[in-house]
């Protein structure tokens, strides 16, 4: 298993000396990686999770294609790059929860989700949600009833996932965009509902 | 090739403890499961974190454990990314 991310200070310093060299050495110009970097991460929010939650609880076709293939769907929406192969979304239901880890270190769909959160990467989150997942979903302030199933999706190979919420009742003069407003990066996670 | 695994095939982890790097967890070691789906063929991570150009491309499984299989405890369910070499068989009269 790897390490904690309580050495992110020596990793960085790693970086930046591997940086000044490959300029030193004129592999890359000042600035380069830092432009792709930010053109990266400009496009990668959960904004881009909740645009595609909110089509599948307005589109029932786009919603089966999703379940079905997730790469394919969200890529009709503009969203897929090349940093990872493929996407699974799983949905909640009435008598199932899904709840998303990376137990060996941090794979997150990150264009979908935006940056992982701090907590997602913790060894606390990652060695607990596989063994005691409604305790920690109770910390997170969401209480399943007893009978809601739990599935841990453990993400340990090229597949990233992204959970489908819960449509919240009551919503249904909503539009595209209202609905889209209303799913936060936790519940795309599952550690919250909608 | 064609998969070893279809879905709802019983299967077993290996138990081998590899001294290099690989996807199979520790806590999902020797323990039984059920596939649930085929993901697509991926470089073995195992040779390929090696920083070896030779790492075959297999096919991964989603493969769908009880939490009571793995821990002895729980009523929920840990689904594993696995490669095919990480799985065997296991005939379900063994249960």
């Amino acid at each position: 298993m790897s390490g904690d991310h309580h050495d992110d200070a020596l990793i960085s310093r790693r970086v930046r000396r591997l940086e000044t060299l490959l300029e030193e050495k004129g592999v890359l110009s000042g600035g380069a990686l830092d432009e792709v970097i930010d053109a990266f991460l400009s496009g990668a929010s959960p904004a881009n999770g909740a645009r595609v939650v909110a089509r599948a609880w307005t589109d029932p076709a786009f919603r089966s294609r999703l379940l079905a293939d997730g790469t394919a769907a969200v890529r009709e929406l503009g969203f897929m790059d090349g940093s990872y192969q493929r996407l699974r979304v799983v949905e909640n239901t009435e008598t199932l929860h899904n709840v998303i880890v990376c137990t060996l270190c941090s794979c997150y769909p990150l264009r979908l989700l935006g940056p992982s959160p701090s907590w997602y990467k913790s060894e606390s989150y990652r060695s607990r949600v596989v063994r005691e997942p409604r305790a920690v979903l109770a910390e997170f302030g969401l209480g399943l009833p007893a009978d809601t199933e739990i599935s841990v999706w453990d993400s340990s190979a090229e597949t990233r996932y992204m959970v489908l919420p819960r449509r919240p009742a009551g919503t249904e003069s909503l539009d595209e965009t209202e609905l889209a407003a209303l799913v936060t990066r936790n519940a795309l996670i599952g550690t919250a509902a909608v | 090739m064609p998969d070893r695994f279809a879905p709802g095939d019983l299967v077993r982890t290996y138990l081998h403890d590899p001294p290099h790097h690989t996807r199979l967890p520790r806590y999902a070691r020797g323990k039984r499961g059920v596939v649930v789906e085929a993901e697509g063929g991926a470089q073995l991570a195992d040779v390929s974190a090696q920083g070896r150009d030779d790492a075959p491309v297999e096919q991964v499984y989603a493969v769908r454990f009880a939490a009571r299989d793995l821990w002895g405890e729980g009523d929920h369910h840990v689904v594993l990314d696995l490669w095919e070499s990480y799985l065997e068989e296991d005939p379900e009269d063994e249960r």
